[in-house]
């Protein structure tokens, strides 16, 4: 996905008000936007703190930067700077963190994101997107620019299913159709899933919804995603994310402000690392029960 | 570098000894009739603050306030300044103002950031000083520090980025009172000689007497220099009350009636 940025990031750079900066990261990636931005593409160091300050000072002058380095590294070490900074002001500054959930794998747990956008949905002004394939990446990104205000943008692997005609990025989307219950996905993990549930008969298979923008308003939830809830009586949230702050307990609460709780809700999250082993993402995955066949053995469970 | 520097005129300096005079004296009323305390470090900051907005600072400068806990010396500069009002200054501290405790996000035009937590204004002066080169744009920003925020390993951050963009237009101004939240702080985390780290990164530093207005003024005309200026301001907390002088309680304590037409008599010789 971090390609596709570059990609998009050189075109949204022809902007006067366009700046990038990056905590030292981005070999084999950000090389055409460094070529494209010139002196406003600028390597901030192993600094992250300062980093975010500066993007605040800078988009006080009129500036939008963005604002890059690996998920964990960007939001909770650079936490105060971003509440203080960025979103007292409500100033734009959009927060690109590479490696949402377990991306970087048997890196680490240093290097995973299991508590992103729950630590930062209570702070003022900001808003989550997460994109769920590669090609959500770039309307995504004009989205977060036109919007203006502070973003935080996860960013993972694309995991697209091949022969699968994506509608176009939307905060809600459905993708699928089926008997089974109501399986809300956020982020990459959708593609896996998606693709699992395809080779299974309508019948079965679950109503398929990815959501990529947060928090989740009452309000906005779609109309048709409430029909869906209601008729299946069974809703799924699956997250790479931990329970705490997640968008599981931010739809079952917003679906209770709605008057639309579903009869019956599941939640399957990250668990941290309940092993003590550590692996690629998709053995980190399997341990929380977050792997395709995991997930329709759920939505399949008589 | 280049740097003019106007030769000190007479006249200015009584004015100006005036105007700190009956500065202060309203920065001690503010404290004392809100019952807020925080003096200490008001006190020391506050020959720094007059000379910079009075007699420094042109249209295209900006100001950050990196130690937000000398936000009762901005109000009073900014009330000197024509910029709040009298009624505005009776609110500090109350219910429903402005002027709260530490500077607030978008509550005054003058004041860009937020602040209060310690370590975030050298970055935000750094951001505001690339910002202003990528766009060609004149003028300097200073960032008024306290020493005890060179605790903080963001300041240091922002330092290392400072030298090495050599933004020569970012002015930090350290506030070296001596005495932090609690201790001194050659008790709490000794730095030696902060204007010697400061070298050290390749800034230029002009060491100053922070309660001599003329000193200050002098240290801060800083013109587009090719290496980055710091001044490292030796002050008092507490300056102009002696029982204050150099106390740590004065960063916390509220001033009683007594402490208070103490105060008003010593502020009122200096």
């Amino acid at each position: 996905m971090r390609k596709v940025l570059a990609t998009t990031l050189v075109g949204l750079s022809k902007d006067k008000d366009f700046a990038f900066l990056t905590g030292d990261l981005g070999f084999m990636a950000l090389e055409p936007l460094r070529e494209a931005a010139g002196e406003r593409f600028i390597n901030a160091g192993v600094a992250e703190q300062n980093m975010v300050s500066v993007a605040a000072g800078m988009a006080r002058l009129g500036f939008r930067p963005w604002v890059y380095s690996i998920a964990p590294f960007l939001y909770a070490r650079a936490f105060e700077q971003i509440r203080n900074d960025v979103c007292f002001h409500k100033l734009p500054v959009f927060l690109v963190g590479n490696g949402g959930g377990y991306a970087y794998g048997v890196m680490g747990a240093t290097h995973h994101a299991l508590q992103d956008y729950g630590a930062l949905l209570g702070l003022p002004n900001l808003k989550v997107y997460v994109p769920a394939f590669a090609a959500d990446v770039p309307v995504a990104a004009e989205r977060i620019a036109r919007a203006g205000g502070p973003a935080y943008f996860r960013l993972g692997s694309d995991e697209t299913p091949k022969n699968f005609v994506l509608p176009a990025y939307a905060s809600w989307r459905r993708l699928l159709v089926g008997g089974g219950p109501t399986l809300i996905i956020v982020g990459p993990l959708a593609g896996g899933i998606l693709g699992a549930a395809m080779q299974r008969p309508t019948e079965i298979r679950p109503t398929l919804w990815v959501l990529s923008e947060l928090p989740v308003l009452a309000d906005e939830i779609p109309a048709a995603l409430v029909e869906d809830i209601q008729r299946s009586g069974h809703l799924v949230v699956v997250e790479e994310h931990v329970a705490e702050g997640g968008a599981g307990q931010a739809l079952a609460y917003a679906l209770l402000l709605r008057g639309a709780a579903p009869q019956h809700f599941s939640h399957r999250h990250a668990l941290g690392y309940p092993s003590g082993f550590y692996g690629s993402q998709n053995y980190h995955r399997k341990e929380c029960g977050l792997d395709p066949q995991s997930i329709l053995a759920l939505t399949e469970k008589p | 570098m280049q740097t003019k520097v106007p030769k000190s005129d007479p006249q200015q300096e009584v004015a100006s000894k005036e105007l700190h005079r009956r500065v202060r004296l309203r920065l001690l009323r503010m404290h004392y009739e809100s019952g807020v305390g925080h003096l200490g470090g008001n006190l020391s900051a506050l020959d720094l603050l007059l000379t910079l907005h009075h007699r420094v600072m042109e249209k295209d400068d900006l100001f950050v306030l990196s130690k937000g806990h000398a936000a009762g010396a901005l109000y009073v500069t900014l009330w000197s300044l024509g910029r709040l009002s009298e009624e505005e200054l009776l609110q500090f501290h109350r219910d429903r103002t402005r002027l709260a405790g530490h500077p607030q996000a978008d509550a005054i035009p003058e004041i860009l950031f937020a602040t209060g937590s310690l370590g975030h204004g050298l970055g935000l002066s750094v951001g505001l000083g690339l910002g202003k080169r990528l766009r060609g744009q004149p003028g300097r920003i200073f960032c008024l520090m306290s020493d005890g925020e060179w605790n903080e390993g963001s300041s240091w951050e922002s330092l290392i980025f400072l030298a090495h963009h050599r933004l020569a237009a970012v002015v930090p101004i350290i506030d070296l009172n001596g005495l932090q939240g609690f201790g001194a702080t050659t008790e709490v985390a000794d730095l030696g000689s902060l204007a010697d780290k400061l070298r050290s990164f390749g800034l230029q530093v002009r060491e100053i007497d922070g309660h001599d207005p003329e000193a200050i003024r002098r240290a801060l005309q800083v013109d587009t220099p090719t290496r980055p200026t710091a001044v490292v301001a030796r002050t008092i907390k507490g300056h102009g009350v002696s029982f204050m002088e150099n106390r740590m309680e004065w960063h916390y304590l509220p001033l009683s009636a007594e402490q208070y037409a103490l105060a008003v008599e010593e502020a009122k010789r200096l």
